[in-house]
């Protein structure tokens, strides 16, 4: 076993050794021209720290209700969260009264009737948001052409790869936030000047941030001020964009409270049931040569 | 092994009864309680149960996960979200079969590398590691179909590019890779075939580990010295204990299995599929799920022609190549040694047939530009060296430790040794045993 063991651990150091070598051949070969990057996004997303994160994390409700705030009075305008019902804010923290004052804020499209008439109603908390575009072309036409992403999913489907050896420690640090740290890193990376001697498609803007280019359709969305908190946090930019990553986060996976805290119990009842089946083996085995 | 009779005894009247009948209980206990197992199986041994665990895990979530499901490209995504946001335990379920997936292959590439290490394959096993060989085969197109039927990004755009394989097969191949899509591209006939197929397949797994664990049971376990059982004091029966043993096994593997599922459930899957298919928007990389990926840095490796054989059909040729070398496995060894315990060149090349194979998966991930493309060539090379030039070589021409006489010879000289004294130590080099 401990022999396996060596083995094992040699051929980690080989492989780490190996792939570190790649990994700097290919950085060395790029000879870094900061105006024409080739690889993206430019900077790697900042890693922050999210109250979600670890094994024990759990989301903070009035984060996601400032979050919520800003998706509503800002996000909403273009990006859709079609995945999302209103029934599902109580996670939020807010009571079925609340949910159902919010939902009936919005005018749901329904029908046909039995007249055959479609009609507007308001909605119910068994709703989902209502987009803002009648469909992905109209999306389009609004905004330049590309249709601006539905948001329900956005924090899982969003990450900047870690690269070797990030990767691998990933696994211990249970490092699960790329899709937050990359949406938090975006909505803050606007306003910088762009190397001299780069070319910015026109009716794009440049952030370092950006996963697949230089510079996105999306406008710098947040400005300082821009969204009234009622419980005192900051009203910046950064704040707004740390509670709506973190509010995606939760639009994403919105058990995941539940399954940590599920993982938990798992994880203790099988150390306990393997210490105990252990000591069972070692008293089967015992006096048997092997 | 088992030509030893049975040793069965019905005590009960209900026993008696059914003996006469249909001796289910006698098979049951031959099979699994009376039934010999070598006294010197280490954990890599424990990795076959494991794999029966999780194949039965995964077809219980998969069955209950078809209940929620919907094989539509209109819906088939959305279905996804709603058992993840709305099906009780819905999320745990899909996390336990997505991430199960990943770990059925982490525990068949150990299984798999166990036999390589320890020559399980020769004769007269070879029956039992060809049969093995199907059942990958088979986890390998029921784990691509699979991560089809999310509908994500990496879904369609990779069931888009392996389909695309079969068309660079000279005169049939585009006959073929239009039976697989159901059509041009891949579309909701591709979808719903696949649910199809996914759903048959593991059956059929399941009935090709029948055949491989009845030919286990005809010819009985290898073991860590490489050596046939040649007496009882060899053995100790399967329960209690290698039942005993294989439970503590799974439950260690069970809890790293937990630890992904609970803490980590998209580590081992990619962003872009979290976004719905578009036919019309390529993700910047494609890859496949990581299971995959050495095999695809081999597809992607042969970038030149080769007389009439151009790259692409070069390297569909290499990919399906470095898994057909594992069926000629039994017969490329000329070693008549078995376990690499006693072949120290072979261990050796063993760990380095490791490390190619994981730097190969790494550079499946990598974008095929630059140095990598270099890298992944001389991996693909010394990956294909392995099989045909080191395994018939190296048994001829290397010299084997000294063997011990029999597993219970082996046992005890490693026991006696105690204080530290590595099992080999003693053993002065020798010729063949």
């Amino acid at each position: 076993m401990k022999k396996i063991l060596t083995s094992l651990a040699l051929v980690g150091l080989v492989a780490a050794g190996i792939g570190a070598a790649g990994t700097w051949a290919s950085a060395a070969e790029e000879a870094h021209n900061a105006a024409a990057p080739t690889h993206f996004p430019i900077d790697e997303p900042k890693e922050m720290s999210w109250s979600f994160a670890g094994p024990f994390g759990t989301y903070d409700k009035a984060q996601l209700q400032r979050g919520l705030k800003v998706y509503k009075e800002v996000c909403s305008a273009c990006h859709s969260m079609n995945l999302v019902a209103f029934r599902t804010l109580s996670d939020l923290g807010y009571s079925d009264a609340q949910i159902k004052t919010l939902s009936a804020e919005y005018t749901i499209h329904d029908g046909p009737n039995d007249a055959g008439d479609m009609f507007d109603r308001p909605g119910k908390p068994s709703d989902h948001f209502p987009a803002p575009f009648a469909n992905e072309e109209a999306a389009a036409a609004s905004n330049g052409g590309a249709a601006p992403p539905d948001m329900s999913l956005l924090a899982k489907a969003r990450g900047v790869e870690r690269g070797f050896p990030q990767f691998v420690f990933d696994i211990f640090s249970q490092y699960d936030a790329g899709g937050p740290d990359y949406i938090h890193s975006l909505l803050t990376g606007y306003d910088q000047t762009p190397p001299a001697g780069m070319v910015i498609p026109e009716g794009t803007h440049y952030n370092p941030y950006f996963m697949s280019g230089v510079s996105l359709k999306m406008p710098k969305p947040l400005s300082d001020g821009q969204v009234t908190y009622d419980d005192g946090a900051p009203q910046t930019v950064d704040q707004y964009s740390r509670d709506v990553s973190a509010f995606l986060a939760w639009a994403a996976e919105p058990h995941m409270e539940d399954r940590k805290k599920t993982g938990f119990r798992v994880l203790v009842f099988l150390l306990l049931f393997g210490a105990l089946v252990y000591l069972t083996k070692r008293k089967v085995w015992e006096g048997v040569a092997h | 092994m088992s030509e030893g009779h049975s040793t069965y005894t019905p005590k009960t009247g209900i026993e008696r009864w059914f003996d006469a009948r249909m001796p289910l209980p006698r098979l049951v206990y031959d099979s699994f309680v009376a039934y010999p197992v070598p006294r010197n199986l280490n954990y890599a041994w424990t990795f076959g149960g494991i794999l029966s665990i999780m194949l039965v895990a995964q077809i219980l979530t998969g069955i209950v996960l078809a209940m929620h499901y919907t094989a539509d490209t209109n819906l088939a995504f959305g279905s996804v979200e709603k058992i993840m946001r709305d099906v009780n335990s819905g999320w745990l379920l899909r996390y336990l079969h997505s991430n199960g997936a990943s770990f059925f292959f982490v525990a068949v590439y150990i299984h798999i590398f166990r036999g390589l290490y320890y020559g399980s394959y020769k004769a007269p096993r070879e029956l039992l590691w060809i049969l093995g060989c199907i059942i990958y085969l088979l986890m390998m197109a029921t784990g691509f179909m699979g991560y089809v039927l999310p509908w994500g990004q990496m879904s369609f755009w990779g069931a888009t590019v392996i389909t695309g394989f079969f068309s660079a097969i000279p005169l049939v191949g585009d006959w073929i890779q239009q039976l697989l899509l159901g059509g041009f591209a891949v579309d909701n006939p591709t979808l719903n075939r696949f649910f199809s197929l996914h759903y048959l397949l593991p059956f059929m797994i399941a009935g090709v580990v029948v055949l491989h664990v009845w030919a286990l049971h005809v010819v009985g376990q290898s073991n860590p010295t490489g050596i046939e059982v040649k007496s009882k004091t060899d053995t100790v029966a399967f329960t209690p204990y290698a039942t005993i043993k294989d439970a503590f096994g799974m439950i260690v593997f069970l809890f790293v299995f937990a630890y992904f599922v609970f803490y980590l459930p998209n580590y081992l899957g990619h962003p872009d599929n979290y976004t719905v298919a578009n036919p019309l928007k390529t993700p910047a990389h494609i890859v496949p799920e990581w299971y995959f990926l050495p095999f695809y840095a081999i597809l992607r490796a042969i970038t030149f022609n080769v007389g009439p054989i151009n790259s692409k059909l070069g390297g569909v040729l290499c990919m399906f190549g470095a898994i057909a070398m594992l069926f000629l496995v039994p017969w490329l060894d000329t070693s008549k040694v078995r376990s690499a315990v006693y072949r120290p060149w072979y261990k050796l090349f063993f760990w380095l047939f490791v490390v190619d194979a994981i730097l190969l998966g790494w550079l499946g991930s990598q974008p095929a530009e630059g140095s990598y493309v270099f890298m992944a060539q001389m991996a693909t090379l010394f990956y294909f060296a392995f099989f045909l030039i080191v395994l018939p070589v190296l048994g001829l021409i290397e010299t084997p430790r000294r063997l011990p006489n029999s597993i219970t010879e082996a046992v005890l000289e490693k026991n006696k040794g105690g204080g530290g004294h590595p099992a080999g130590a003693t053993a002065a080099p020798e010729t063949k045993g």
